[in-house]
């Protein structure tokens, strides 16, 4: 048995691809459930109705969702120009806590108007800060930027830890390590009255569509997708390396910077080292769903919220643990990787 | 500067930087024979954790520790085979294969933990590896208490690395993981099949990946929490470059890093005033600068992170 590459990638498999990988997974998922004793048609059920059931389950998939969109266009945009960035869940976390800084002691008093998108872009700053150091590694001293983004990590949570329990410290918390909330006038306009959805779910399906503009239509996106592909050929043909990855870098960690400016200010308002419960590397499984189409990170973003919405109410109700969210995203991921490959690739006996 | 010294003249440290060592050496060593046969295995934080679980679960459930051992031994060579099937049977990507891998052991390890233990307020626990003097030389004045009263485990860890180092660079095993990872190519024409070779250098490095997490629970610790790997298995990643691939420098890389560990550990406690997230943050900053200063330097097996097709160049 061989696998032979294909002249042609079927159009139909290729668009069917992520639906193949989710139900795959599912199928693989359900062995766990039903190997826990549960009957696994219910449990989906569950899942489902815990998710689109009521008002207040479909917006909170919503709001979960809205991080997902921004960390899975992070890990899309770098990963079509192989810069690994797996750093998306640090850059996440300095985003949200520069927020609350900036909130609290640069821009109290502003006008919303003013102060929300000020505070934005300065979430977004700090999650480039945190990946334009990985990149100057790579490109001064050739260190894989896997290693040094994921280690990265670690550095920036313990980071924030120190914040939210030093000099950022809300005295008026009881003791327990959180920030100072961020000024009311900073918080993010509701979408839906009597609801916690915020406007950051149409900023993100926003960034959406100008991310894909700027890939498909514009010469940085043919030079960034030319750096994956083939870094030598790249350069000989007059794509400048370092600076376009310099610029996906900014693109990628400012958007991971974003996704926590704006779950501080939609969602919680305030920071705490719980805020993300693995955003930034569930944005890595968001992205390769949707075949770094950013477009597609939306519904890949929508799937991966719907798991973990629908299962924590499926995991109350059925005594599974929670965690088989996680090992269905997981598997979504692997099965994905394993659907693309037979799009390009057919069985020879 | 006297605090400084009354730390470093503590046999208390020494002991200590062994037992921080162990599952860096455990683990580097794994990830090393993998990269040497041209495979970067990035599961290496899930293998960790899984086998951190089902090690500690096993014991927990009635077996003996070395058997617990065993069994986070075959945990990690299963997620391990997985690894090979995506990377070098389909080709895939090593970079997103293994960070899939990572996520599906340490969830599913999640899943399994919870689904036999059920929540409690303070965890369960086992009776872990306890320490073995080594007769006659632990009763040496200072060195026996901080090198030779280890559990298990640290032996097991420091021997492996020199059978490590032999193999790779004595035996025609070690020959053709070595060719394999040079030039898949060539050891093929030389009769090697590199697509077994690597399967074995995955499957193998993943086994002691697992044992590296189940030292965390049967020896380290005597319970398991989730999260509590905490990045280990990246300082691995990062140590295999520092080590330049070679398992005895893997050995001195991993008791390096331990010492400034167990030493900032220390000075926690007799620095007030300080945070105590700057000294956690050391260990993470130092595997960067590690990289940063030797990954020129560091010699790279020359076919990593290339998929081996026959046929196909």
């Amino acid at each position: 048995m061989r696998f032979e590459r294909r002249e042609h990638r079927p159009a139909a498999l290729v668009i069917a691809t992520p639906l193949i990988a989710v139900v795959a997974a599912l199928a693989i998922a359900g062995v766990l459930i039903a190997l826990a004793g549960a009957p696994v048609l219910t449990a989906y059920g569950k899942i489902f109705t815990g998710t689109f059931g009521s008002k207040l389950s479909a917006t909170e998939t919503l709001i979960r969702a809205t991080p997902l969109i921004l960390t899975g266009l992070a890990a899309a945009v770098a990963f079509r120009a192989r810069l690994w960035n797996i750093g998306g869940e640090g850059q996440f976390y300095l985003g949200a806590i520069a927020v609350a800084a900036a909130s609290a002691h640069l821009f109290a008093g502003l006008a919303p108007i003013l102060q929300i998108p000020l505070l934005l872009i300065v979430g977004a700053l700090a999650g480039m800060v945190l990946l334009l150091v990985p990149l100057w590694l790579r490109l001064r001293f050739s260190v894989d930027e896997v290693v040094t983004t994921l280690l990265l990590n670690f550095v920036a949570i313990l980071f924030v830890s120190m914040l939210i329990d030093g000099v950022l410290k809300d005295p008026t918390a009881f003791g327990w390590p959180q920030s100072e909330a961020v000024d009311r006038a900073a918080r993010l306009p509701k979408l839906l009255a009597r609801s916690r959805l915020h406007i950051g779910l149409l900023i993100a399906i926003a960034i959406a569509f100008v991310v894909h503009f700027v890939q498909s239509r514009t010469v940085f996106g043919v030079q960034s997708r030319a750096a994956g592909l083939n870094p030598t050929g790249a350069v000989f043909s007059g794509v400048p390396l370092g600076r376009t990855l310099v610029f996906v870098a900014m693109i990628s960690g400012g958007l991971a910077g974003l996704a926590g400016a704006i779950e501080v200010l939609g969602v919680k308002g305030y920071v705490t080292t719980d805020l993300s419960p693995g955003y930034g590397y569930s944005g890595i499984v968001v992205a390769m769903l949707a075949n770094l189409n950013p477009l597609g990170v939306v519904l890949a973003a929508l799937f991966t919220a719907t798991m973990f919405v629908g299962a924590d109410g499926m995991s109350r109700s059925m005594g599974i643990p929670t965690y088989i969210a996680d090992v269905t995203v997981a598997l979504s991921l692997l099965s994905m990787l394993v659907a693309v490959f037979f799009t390009q690739y057919r069985i020879r006996r | 500067m006297s605090v400084l010294i009354d730390i470093l003249a503590s046999a208390g440290l020494w002991a200590a930087v062994l037992r921080i060592a162990t599952p860096l050496i455990l683990g580097t060593l794994g990830a090393l024979l993998s990269e040497r046969a041209g495979v970067l295995n990035l599961g290496i934080e899930g293998i960790m954790t899984f086998g951190a679980m089902i090690g500690w679960l096993a014991v927990y459930n009635g077996a003996d520790l070395w058997t617990g051992l065993l069994v986070a031994a075959l945990g990690g060579a299963m997620f391990g085979l997985l690894h090979a099937v995506l990377t070098v049977t389909l080709g895939l990507s090593q970079h997103v294969s293994g960070l899939g891998v990572t996520l599906f052991a340490s969830s599913f390890g999640y899943y399994v933990f919870r689904l036999m233990v059920p929540v409690a307020g303070t965890p369960p626990t086992i009776e872990p590896f306890q320490p073995i003097a080594i007769p006659g030389l632990s009763s040496l004045p200072f060195v026996g208490p901080a090198f030779f009263t280890q559990t298990p485990p640290t032996y097991l860890a420091i021997a492996l690395a020199v059978v490590l180092a032999y193999i790779l660079s004595r035996t025609p095993v070690g020959l053709a993981i070595r060719m394999t990872g040079e030039n898949p190519h060539a050891a093929e024409s030389q009769g090697i099949n590199p697509m077994a070779v690597r399967y074995g250098a995955i499957i193998a490095g993943s086994a002691l990946m697992g044992i590296a997490g189940a030292f965390l629970t049967l020896s380290a610790f005597n319970s398991f929490f989730p999260t509590m790997v905490q990045g280990r298995g990246w300082i691995c990643i990062a140590l295999v470059v520092f080590a330049s691939w070679k398992p005895e420098r893997a050995l001195l890389g991993a008791l390096l890093f331990a010492f400034f560990d167990g030493f900032q550990l220390r000075l926690q406690t007799v620095l007030d005033g300080v945070p105590y997230q700057i000294f956690l943050m050391i260990p993470y900053l130092l595997s960067i600068a590690a990289l940063a200063v030797m990954a020129r330097r560091a010699r790279v097996p020359q076919a990593l992170m290339q998929p081996y097709r026959r046929g196909e160049r």
